[in-house]
Parts: structure tokens; C-alpha cells; sequence
């Protein structure tokens, strides 16, 4: 079986906010709607304070709690575990945005631009009205995945088969992959080091990994 | 603009305001008072006008949440997932919920009310899953609201009825009323304890709920439960119905307080945490972080 799964490594991660620009460009996503974005958290007590960067976004769980309370069957979970929302299908209830314990999701219920409420010549080209007032998320760029697959490329590997935010990333933070595929990039990384996953005592069984050490403290 | 972004603590949950909260409250009292319906009608009270209070009720809760959602001309489609969907098992249930309810006012009781009845209950059980299944909302995810949300409809259902009994015509009901509602208020206050006390939510969520304490469990449980006694034990036959309508009207209120705060002011979401910071270099691992808890 194909899972794909992330793994962000939080050593290398820097905050540069690239990969939500990366995204905010692949997927034109309004104003304000950061599919992926990077958390700026603060941990400890002076003197011992520590600032860790930490990518966040759909997490594209193994047993999504959105798509259990869907009343529409918008969102749907594929066989290679991405979780996929139909925007025809979706009427925008929110049920699965307060059902998500990664606050992933986003509903914006009237269009909107980034200047005067007129859209810039991009915005204008790239606009889709399918996507207002409904849910909307991170989707692991899936289009990406299967042109690039149908064209036998290996996502994680191939930039043209990859995700848009683990492309961009400046400091190789970001990897993709098949976790079932002890081969691909993100199976490597995860092999060898000590990782969690977010919230993972709720049982969701999320898709993204992230690297906090070296596998057994090996530095 | 999302103003959350870059949020890490927990923040209120921006999908679902006062509109939510409505369908909850309409919805929990309408079907609570269908259930006091039955039982008061097949008692010999006047069922038509209660039944018709509670589909109203039900009705305004579920028009409120219609004009909540972002395609409302694509409401249809929230019959589409009753395989997991709580939303799409209410919506099912509210049809013949509705009908049922019709035809019980149409011959003011009888068969039908009893089956509107079990549907009410149906439709109170799928509104407290659906809450339940919200796993994004830590105030609303614990299997413990389930019980407070149905003591909480049942007890609004028959606070409607005590209310009810203020008028000539139910008169003769207000005690055997007033008792239903004080034992009814008293299981909702022990369901709040049990919800309340072990819950873990973020500090933000805890602090809401207990600010609206006083109002739901002091004034709207224990108060509404003593005058709702006293107005069955003590009070002389010419003012036992208003004294019960007034514990009715108590109770009304403090269940509708604690719905809209518990879906309009505490669902405060997960937010993010760090439970291990990265090791970079040769240093040790920091300490956690999950601010707002």
C-alpha cells in the first residue's frame, strides 16, 4: 500500500515562511488562508528558552475526524491516505472545521482579494468561485502527485511529482514520500530518527512526522 | 482576514456563532417539550398547542443553522453521509421527527405523539453527537456533554410544559409538572459536575464555562429546582402554577444560557503544541511547549 506522509525536520526548519509562500503561490489561496504555514513557538523559562519552528497544515490523517462528521461525503479519505474535499459536494457547514484538531481547515464566505477588494490581474486569472464558502485545506498538492505519477515520476523524489512547500524549502526541512516504501525519502528520514506526530494521543493517525533527534540521541 | 495565523494557544472556533447555538437550543427544547407532551397529554393536558410550540422550535433551530452554512441552496446534500455523519443522522431524523408531529397535533395526541416522542429523543441524542464528534473542540469532544445536553433538553422541555401549566386550561397539571422538572434539574446539575469536573479543555474554554456557572448551574438548576419543589410541595393550589412557571421559566433560561456559551463562547479549538523541541548541535532536548492548557 502507498501511504504519503510528511516529515518536517525541526532541526533544519528556520521559519523562513517560504513553504507558505510556496503554497500561497501553487494553490492562489486568498487573503489570510495559509494552507500550510510555520508556527513560531517559544518553549522554557528564562534562561533556558528555546524558539522552534514548526510547519503546520492539514495533516492528512489516517482516520480524519472530518471526513467521520461530513454530513455531504465532500471529504473523502483516498486509498493512498490523502484526504480530498469535493467543492461542489461541500456546503460549507463547518462541521469538519471544528471536528479538525489541527485548525486546518478554512471557510472564507466571500471572495477575497489583497487590494481594495478588486482583484489583481493574477487574482483575476487564477480565481475559482468554486471555492468560496466552502471548506477549504491543504491538499498535499494532489494534482502534482498524480500528473506526476501518471507520468512515472516518484513524488518526494521528482520536484514535478512533489508537493509545492517541500520544493521550496530552503534548508531541505520538508521531505515527502511513501512511508510504506522503505526506498522513498520520508521512510529514510523517519528510519533514522526520533520523531512524533502532532496531538497524536487523539487518535487521528495523522500523515505528518516531525523530527525532533537523531535515531538513540546519535548527533 | 484569518487573524489566527501563526496562532500556537488555543482560539474560539470562527465556523460556528450564535446560529449553531440556536439550532441546539431550538432543537434541544422543541424535542424536550414533545417528550413532556406525551406524557402530559396522554394525562389528559392539551397536546396541540405544546406539540406546535416544540415544532417550532425545531424548526427555528434548524432555519437558524441553514443560514449559517455556506451553500444553503446545496442544503440537500447534508443527507448524503449517514454512515458516520451525526449531522446527516439528525437531519434524517428531524423529517418524520416533523411529520409524526404534525399528524400527533392534528389528532392532539394519540399514537402519533408518542411516536414523535421517541423521534424527539432520536433527534436530542443525535444533536449531543454531534457535539461529541467535533474532535476539534476540546469542551465539546468529551463523551460527558452527551448526558448534559440530553438532561439539559429534556429539563428545557419541561420547563415549557411548567410554563404551560400558568394557563387555566393546564392548571390541574402544575404540580405533578413541577415535580418532573425539579427531579429533571436535578439530574441536569449532577450531569454538569460529571461534565464539568474532570474536563479537560484550555484554560480559556474552563474559564468561560466557569463564568457562566452561576447563571446555568445556580440560578438555572438549583434555584429553578427549589422554586420547582416548592412549588409542588408548599405552595397553596391558587399559586402553585405560577410559582412552578416561574421555576419553569429558570430553567428554561439557564439551559439556553449554557448552549449558546458552551457552542458560542467556549469552543475554544486544540491550538498547537511541542512536545519535543528539536536537539540541534550537540545540546539537550528543551523543555515542552503547549501554551493555553
Amino acid at each position: 500500500m502507498t501511504r504519503w506522509a510528511m516529515a518536517v525536520d525541526l532541526r533544519r526548519c528556520i521559519g523562513c515562511q517560504t513553504c507558505t509562500a510556496a503554497c500561497r503561490h501553487a494553490n492562489a489561496t486568498p487573503p489570510g488562508v495559509q494552507w500550510r504555514k510555520v508556527l513560531d513557538i517559544e518553549s522554557g523559562e528564562f534562561p533556558d528558552v528555546r524558539r522552534s519552528f514548526v510547519p503546520v497544515g492539514c495533516m492528512h490523517c489516517g482516520d480524519p475526524p472530518c471526513e467521520h462528521v461530513c454530513p455531504t461525503t465532500a471529504t473523502k479519505q483516498r486509498a493512498d491516505g490523502m484526504v480530498t474535499i469535493d467543492y461542489d459536494l461541500c456546503i460549507g457547514c463547518g462541521y469538519c472545521a471544528v471536528a479538525c484538531p489541527y485548525q486546518a481547515r478554512h471557510i472564507v464566505h466571500r471572495a477575497q482579494f489583497a487590494w481594495n477588494g478588486e482583484p489583481a490581474p493574477n487574482e483575476r486569472a487564477r480565481f475559482d468561485p468554486a471555492r468560496v464558502a466552502v471548506a477549504t485545506k491543504c491538499t498535499f498538492c494532489v494534482e502534482r502527485i498524480d500528473a506526476g505519477t501518471a507520468l512515472g515520476l516518484t513524488p518526494g523524489t521528482d520536484p514535478q511529482a512533489t508537493p509545492a512547500c517541500v520544493n521550496s524549502c530552503i534548508a531541505g526541512a520538508l521531505v515527502f514520500g511513501d512511508q510504506d516504501d522503505p526506498a522513498s525519502p520520508v521512510a529514510k528520514l523517519l528510519a533514522g530518527t526520533e520523531h512524533f506526530r502532532m496531538h497524536e494521543e487523539l487518535g487521528t493517525d495523522p500523515g505528518v512526522y516531525y523530527v525532533w533527534d537523531a535515531a538513540g540521541g546519535k548527533r | 482576514m484569518n487573524r489566527a495565523a501563526g496562532r500556537i494557544a488555543p482560539w474560539h472556533q470562527v465556523n460556528w456563532d450564535s446560529r449553531a447555538a440556536a439550532n441546539f437550543i431550538g432543537g434541544g427544547t422543541g424535542t424536550g417539550l414533545l417528550v413532556a407532551a406525551a406524557v402530559a397529554g396522554a394525562t389528559g393536558a392539551p397536546y396541540r398547542p405544546l406539540a406546535l410550540v416544540a415544532l417550532a422550535l425545531v424548526a427555528i433551530g434548524l432555519c437558524s443553522v441553514w443560514l449559517e452554512i455556506g451553500r444553503p441552496w446545496r442544503a440537500l446534500h447534508v443527507f448524503l453521509h449517514p454512515q458516520t455523519s451525526w449531522m446527516t443522522r439528525e437531519a434524517i431524523v428531524a423529517i418524520p421527527l416533523l411529520g409524526a408531529g404534525l399528524a400527533a397535533a392534528w389528532q392532539d395526541g394519540g399514537g402519533y405523539a408518542w411516536v414523535a416522542a421517541a423521534l424527539a429523543a432520536g433527534f436530542l441524542w443525535c444533536q449531543a453527537q454531534i457535539l461529541k464528534a467535533a474532535k476539534g473542540i476540546p469542551a465539546w469532544r468529551t463523551p460527558r456533554l452527551v448526558p448534559l445536553i440530553l438532561a439539559t433538553g429534556l429539563a428545557e422541555g419541561a420547563g415549557v410544559l411548567a410554563l404551560a401549566c400558568a394557563l387555566p386550561a393546564a392548571h390541574a397539571l402544575a404540580r405533578p409538572a413541577a415535580i418532573a422538572l425539579a427531579a429533571l434539574l436535578l439530574v441536569r446539575a449532577v450531569a454538569w459536575r460529571a461534565y464539568r469536573r474532570p474536563l479537560a479543555a484550555p484554560r480559556a474554554a474552563l474559564a468561560v464555562l466557569d463564568r457562566a456557572a452561576p447563571v446555568f448551574d445556580g440560578v438555572g438548576n438549583w434555584a429553578a429546582a427549589g422554586v420547582a419543589a416548592a412549588a409542588a410541595i408548599f405552595a397553596p393550589d391558587a399559586i402553585a402554577a405560577p410559582i412552578g412557571a416561574a421555576a419553569g421559566a429558570l430553567a428554561l433560561a439557564g439551559g439556553w444560557h449554557l448552549k449558546f456559551v458552551l457552542v458560542a463562547r467556549a469552543g475554544f479549538n486544540q491550538g498547537f503544541a511541542l512536545p519535543r523541541p528539536p536537539v540541534r548541535g550537540s545540546g539537550a532536548p528543551g523543555p515542552s511547549a503547549k501554551p493555553g492548557w
